[in-house]
């Protein structure tokens, strides 16, 4: 019987974590250990990551021979870089004036409801979903305003996010 | 043609002499431009504009990096400037935690004295209203990010003159910080607790950790016999906090000031110098004799010491195995004095008054404490003797000279330049040729290690044989030298580091001074008190024969290893999480970490490493093994390492990799 750990069976976690950090590995080789290379690594091992992890950061800091602490300042300088695990599906809720107006509260509380998620974190266990607000996505039009990954869904109300989800999440089934 | 080279400043016509910046020509003639971030030493920045200038035809400018060009008209104080400055100015308080009165850069901080030059009355803007946390993890320092303006002294200190780079600005925006990696306390990373960050720092954001507390306490406390050592540096520099010039000997007042504070014994670490003298040498000639590794790196800067834990494994081998001074002062009041005095250990309190912050750390380190009691209880900085003279209400100019106790007070001028860079290779010079022929060598004095250069050589002949000596200051020399060895580009015999630009005197824990020329005039001082001797060589100190006589027989004996020297060990850079490869859940795991340290990760780790994975995966214990990769498993010299479980196993190259699969992690999973 497999064991389930964080939602994904071991032997498919552990392969992951292999095939990543040889990944990570393969980037550095690539993109070479020169100084220059440091912001196209941390773009392509956030692809892999989906976010930089820490002990990874400091890998590569290592493998460039630069100081964590300048490799860290990168890293966070960069709007395009987290720092922080992110779910498969990053949600984006639109905070700005429009969308708090025509009701993005309820919506972001049905929507943290619907995937498990309380308190100040943003991120499942499962690392499926993150769910953030934004200060504006452009689109006073369609208010209130939800972004998944690259998708735009408007005029959202809790009901018709949730279902939106519910559907998300069958595909997600189906694929793997 | 001819085109004039000359500037004109507020109307004045100047001539340009290859100046790299109008800052320092307008230094030339006496006008004093404000700034934070420039510093002669380190590289550009030009972010805080407090240095701006008015060019006509160009307007306002940064005036630390644009440098003159002929004909240029430049106002340093139009109403413009003043604007731009004062505008500046508010900005920077507006985000600054603006508790002055309890800030231990009060009275010493740029901010502040440059808000009240240029009559900063009110602050148009709003309050910062988040508070960060404040580091007090390190033994050393305390870090207030509230207090940081973002100039970026301390990033560029740390990399560029101590060659390690702890801090660096993180976030951006209103969200910049400068922190270590990861937020992560001074504690917890490759910090050496040189302090030379604080002592950029133009404002309280990185300050001395201050345990004048815990001296006043101790001198309070009438159970104890409260006992104080001073450093070589100090000497030279105190008076500045009192109006001194740099470089003025005020030992004597220094000695007379511990006693009026209530110290029951001042007594000078110079002696125990000479006793490092002694024991460092003898240890040098023996690895000579036995034709055993070299270089020999002296081990009296902590900062140095800890750099070499964390940055060069390989050679730590080649440390001089002595306690600094400072320590042995400690070990010897406490394993030997006290029983003469009948006392017992823990009934002394010893205090240094030390011109470093490292010393604070270096203290505090296990190796140095018997069942529990430190050798040394505690030290202050140069500074922090002058917060406590200020205290005690003592008007430093009028004290009477006093002189040292005995038997810790008699010292050679061989110990006193410890205080400089290039003292301690100069004192052993001073002893090696005769230690090895029996002769005393006529030549005191050695020109040629002393001075700022950035890397000084000598080279001397004993016995027939070419002995070279090199010295190095500040960190990244160090590291550069250590470099050329490692490429076998240089080869020296004895090598002298200090962490510090120009040595002792240059400690962070000393006067604030913005300028090397401070450094130099300290530097001078310490040669003056090194003349002014009537003994130059620790091996005639007869004090320090009666040691020998009385307690640790001769030199490099057991006795003396016991309470003298001491061991060093490898140290990780960070601290923090692995790499995760493999998770077992099963109960009978086996924990196999490969370490991808900078060390072994140039020693290929990381192809052992993809051999444990590849081994492991195909292996039916597979499901019972947890492979992770880790930073440093602090056995750096033989990399790659490996730890199994708690076995730690080194030199595990590739092409080891199957063997120690199946001897040591197949015959534990059966
Ligand atoms: S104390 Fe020295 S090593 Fe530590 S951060 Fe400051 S400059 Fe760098
Ligand atoms: S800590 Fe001090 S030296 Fe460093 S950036 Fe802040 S204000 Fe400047
Ligand atoms: S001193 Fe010139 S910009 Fe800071």
């Amino acid at each position: 019987m497999k064991q389930e750990v964080n939602g994904a069976p071991k032997e498919e976690r552990n392969t992951n974590y292999q095939r990543k950090f040889e990944k990570v590995n393969e980037i550095i080789n690539r993109l070479g250990r020169s100084q220059s290379a440091l912001i196209p690594i941390l773009q392509e091992v956030q692809e892999e990551y989906r976010y930089l992890p820490e002990e990874i950061l400091t890998y590569i800091a290592t493998a460039l021979g630069l100081s964590p602490a300048s490799v860290f300042g990168v890293a966070t300088f960069y709007a395009q870089f987290s720092l922080e695990a992110k779910g498969k599906y990053v949600i984006k809720v639109c905070d700005g004036t429009a969308c708090h107006v025509r009701g993005s509260e309820p919506v972001l509380e049905a929507i943290k409801k619907r995937v498990n998620l309380s308190g100040k974190k943003k991120t499942t266990d499962d690392l499926r979903y993150t769910v953030e607000t934004v200060s504006c996505l452009g689109a006073c039009g369609l208010a209130p305003v939800v972004m998944i990954n690259d998708k735009i869904y408007g005029q959202m109300t809790p009901e018709a996010i949730t279902i939106i989800l519910d559907q998300l999440e069958k595909e997600d089934a189906a694929d793997e | 043609m001819e085109q004039k080279n000359t500037v004109l400043i507020d109307g004045q016509v100047v001539e340009l002499n290859g100046e790299k910046n109008i800052l320092e020509l307008t230094r030339k003639i006496g006008i004093e431009i404000p700034t934070f971030c420039y510093h002669s030493e380190l590289s550009l920045y030009g972010a805080c504009r407090m240095c701006v200038v008015e060019v006509e035809g160009r307007g306002i400018m940064a005036s630390c990096s644009t440098p003159p060009a002929p004909g240029m008209k430049i106002l340093t104080n139009s109403p413009r400037v003043q604007r731009v400055r004062r505008t500046v100015l508010e900005l920077l308080l507006a985000n600054h935690d603006r508790e002055c009165t309890t800030c231990d850069r009060n009275g010493s901080c740029k901010l502040q004295e440059l808000a009240n030059r240029f009559g900063v009355k009110k602050i148009r803007f709003g309050e910062r209203d988040v508070k960060l946390p404040l580091d007090h993890s390190s033994h050393s320092l305390v870090r207030d990010p509230n207090k940081c303006i973002l100039c970026g002294d301390c990033v560029r200190m740390c990399a560029e003159v101590q060659g390690i780079g702890v801090l660096d600005f993180s976030g951006r925006g209103s969200n910049t910080v400068v922190t270590p990696a990861f937020h992560k306390n001074l504690a917890d990373v490759e910090c050496v607790n040189c302090g030379q960050c604080g002592a950029v720092c133009p404002t309280g954001a990185i300050v001395v950790k201050d345990d004048t507390d815990r001296a006043w306490a101790a001198i309070h406390d009438p159970e104890k016999m409260v006992v104080v050592q001073v450093a070589p540096a100090v000497r030279v520099a105190l008076g500045e906090e009192f109006g001194l010039p740099a470089g003025e000997i005020v030992t004597g007042k220094v000695v007379a000031a511990l006693k009026r504070l209530g110290f029951d014994k001042v007594f000078d670490t110079s002696i125990t110098a000479d006793l490092t003298v002694i024991e460092e040498t003898h240890e040098f000639i023996t690895r000579l004799q036995k034709g055993e590794k070299m270089p020999q790196f002296t081990s009296c800067c902590p900062a140095w010491v800890k750099y070499a834990e964390h940055n060069a494994a390989e050679y730590l081998k080649n440390l001089s195995s002595c306690r600094s001074p400072q320590q042995m002062f400690g070990s010897l009041v406490k394993k030997y004095w006290a029983q003469e005095i009948g006392k017992q250990p823990e009934d002394i309190i010893v205090v240094s008054i030390m011109p470093c912050t490292a010393k604070k750390y270096e203290a505090a380190l296990p190796q140095f404490a018997t069942d529990g009691v430190p050798d040394v209880d505690l030290v202050l900085t140069t500074q922090e003797l002058a917060r406590m003279i200020r205290e005690a209400g003592l008007v430093f100019d009028q004290l009477d000279i006093e002189s040292f106790d005995t038997p810790f007070g008699f010292t050679t001028g061989a110990g006193v330049i410890f205080g400089a860079t290039g003292g301690v290779a100069e004192a052993v010079l001073r002893a090696a040729h005769e230690f090895v022929t029996g002769q005393p060598i006529d030549q005191i004095n050695f020109e040629a290690v002393r001075g700022f250069a950035d890397r000084k050589e000598a080279t001397v002949e004993i016995a027939g044989q070419e002995i070279k000596v090199a010295v190095v200051h500040g960190l990244a020399n160090a590291k550069a030298l250590l470099q050329e060895i490692k490429e076998g580009k240089a080869d020296y015999h004895i090598i002298e580091v200090m962490a510090c630009p120009g040595g002792c005197v240059g400690g962070a824990g000393q006067p604030i001074s913005p300028t090397m020329e401070t450094k130099k005039e300290r530097a001078k001082g310490i040669y003056n008190a090194d003349k002014l001797s009537q003994l130059r060589k620790a091996q005639d100190n007869p004090v320090v024969g009666k040691f020998y006589e009385r307690w640790l027989a001769k030199p490099n004996s057991d006795a003396a290893h016991d309470a003298l020297h001491t061991a060093y060990s490898n140290r990780g850079r960070i601290s923090g999480e692995e790499i995760k490869l493999m998770t077992s859940q099963e109960p009978d795991q086996l924990d196999i970490a490969v370490c991808v340290g900078t060390c072994c990760y140039l020693n290929g780790a990381y192809d052992t490493l993809q051999k444990f994975m590849k081994l492991a995966a195909d292996s039916e214990l597979k499901e019972r093994i947890n492979l992770h990769a880790t930073f440093c498993l602090e056995k750096c010299e033989q990399g790659p390492v490996i730890k199994v479980d708690d076995e730690i196993i080194n030199g595990v190259t590739p092409d080891r990799v199957e063997k120690i699969f199946t001897e040591k992690i197949c015959t534990k999973l059966k």
